[in-house]
């Protein structure tokens, strides 16, 4: 895993370094990125469980289109990892099944 | 509300050329794209183009990108960009459409006339564990390794030796990453022979006539199983493969829900790879105030995309009454030359069949 560092056409400039969460752990990836890039660079694979046979799920069609990558991003559920930019202090945790969506009285 | 005069939606080449052509002939056009930036899957493409002199052959299709953003930069008053934009709906009764900006921010557009420049879609086959983290697109490995510089993997089994197929697996070269084998069911490589060319003499085994029969790995992929196919089926022994990336190049599919739900005539032309919209010279679909342009319109590729999208922007600027008749002659007149060259030939045979079955001259009033 990690980054490219050496390519013979492309010059990959990005923007600034920045830390957030994954399962509480802290990990750090570039602000503006998708999110499931920054986590496929540190490694992770697995972004949620499915809710009936409880198998993984991770990156697959990085276009916004297939639901493979939903997570949790800041407590909110079906979060499109792929094209949802990274930002400072984001709080991103593997979906377990269906996801729930907090309602707020008032 | 927010109003416009054309409403292009999708930036890849095909958008980005139809929204360069409208706004440079006088309309005032909105832009969107689902994505964080546009240029579609040009911007991931690191191999020189074809074609002739106005179609920018050799050069590399990601600078091919850049000269449109430039071009962009220079009409910046009379295109409004809108990235990480996903179109909900549109609403036939009323002409709106729907839109929303990240995952909360909903909004509502009315636009004067619509470009669909929507893209493809990646087509999947059926294989035991295909849903395994570690069996990925070939756009999105593109995606990783070439827009965000992430190293998608250390090994990788291709499948499918069309032209994504094959260059996709000569750019995870470039980015370091082993390609174990390109698999494909076929008896002949579908992609030009200049792309299988490069990675074998890279020493990439291309096996034709070979399938994957699953993917191995309980939580993430560790690798495959491939076998040789014949005329009744499987045949000889499967083959273990280790790899940690799973690539499918197996096709893509228009993405065609907008203009199904828009009420386009849609015809089925397995030469174009699935559902597109009938269209008229101009680009133009069977709804007046829609046209079509890219990978929408049927599966091309990029150098006729951004062709076709200079047809639609310029279709739609008329239509405002922003072009004269003669200059709107002229326009048609080069750009069906250019597609025409594009299209030429033995490689252009399917595309012209296909086109065949879904275009006619014009729309009857």
């Amino acid at each position: 895993m990690g980054l490219i560092h050496q390519h013979p056409i492309l010059e990959f400039r990005h923007a600034k370094e920045i830390t957030f969460s994954f399962d509480g752990r802290e990990l750090k990836g570039f602000e503006g990125e998708p999110i499931a890039a920054a986590l496929h660079a540190n490694g992770v694979r697995i972004y949620r469980i499915t809710p009936e046979r409880k198998e993984p799920r991770g990156f697959f069609c990085a276009i916004g289109k297939c639901s493979s990558c939903f997570m949790i991003v800041d407590g909110v559920p079906n979060v499109r990892t792929c094209v949802t930019p990274l930002k400072a202090g984001m709080e991103v945790r593997t979906q377990h099944g269906r996801g729930v969506v907090p309602l707020v009285e008032g | 509300m927010k109003t416009t005069e054309v409403l292009v939606i999708g930036g890849g080449p095909a958008g980005l050329s139809a929204a360069l052509e409208a706004a440079s002939r006088g309309s005032q056009v909105t832009l969107v794209d689902s994505d964080l930036q546009l240029g579609g899957q040009l911007i991931k493409q690191t191999h020189k183009f074809f074609g002739s002199e106005d179609e920018r052959a050799g050069t590399r299709g990601y600078k091919i990108g850049e000269l449109l953003f430039k071009e962009l930069e220079g009409l910046k008053d009379c295109i409004d960009v809108h990235v990480n934009t996903t179109v909900l709906g549109y609403y036939k009764e009323d002409g709106v459409v729907s839109l929303s900006r990240g995952e909360e921010d909903y909004f509502r557009i009315k636009p004067e006339r619509i470009v669909m420049s929507t893209g493809a879609m990646e087509r999947l086959i059926p294989f035991p564990k295909n849903d395994l983290p570690g069996v990925y697109g070939a756009g999105a490995v593109q995606t990783l390794m070439n827009v965000y510089g992430v190293t998608p993997g250390k090994r990788v089994l291709m499948i499918g030796a069309g032209n994504i197929g094959l260059i996709v697996s000569y750019q995870l070269m470039q980015a370091g990453v082993d390609v174990a084998a390109v698999v494909e069911f076929m008896p002949k490589i579908g992609g030009y022979w200049v792309h299988a060319a490069k990675i074998r003499r890279l020493g990439v085994p291309i096996l034709l006539r070979h399938t994957i029969v699953e993917a191995l790995g309980e939580d993430v992929v560790s690798g495959a199983v491939i076998q040789a196919v014949g005329d009744k089926g499987l045949e000889g022994d499967p083959v273990r493969i280790d790899c940690d990336i799973i690539c499918l190049a197996v096709g893509l599919t228009p993405t065609a829900e907008l203009l199904w739900q828009a009420g386009c005539d849609m015809q089925f032309v397995p030469e174009l790879c699935g559902y597109v919209p009938r269209r008229d010279a101009h680009m133009r679909t069977s709804q007046s105030h829609i046209w079509v342009a890219g990978d929408a319109a049927g599966i091309e590729e990029a150098s006729s995309a951004m062709v076709e999208g200079r047809l639609a922007g310029l279709g739609a600027a008329r239509s405002l009454g922003h072009v004269k008749d003669s200059d709107y002659d002229a326009g048609l007149a080069s750009y069906w030359q250019r597609l025409s060259h594009l299209r030429a030939g033995e490689v252009g045979e399917k595309i012209r069949s296909g086109l065949e079955k879904c275009s006619c001259d014009a729309w009857e009033v």
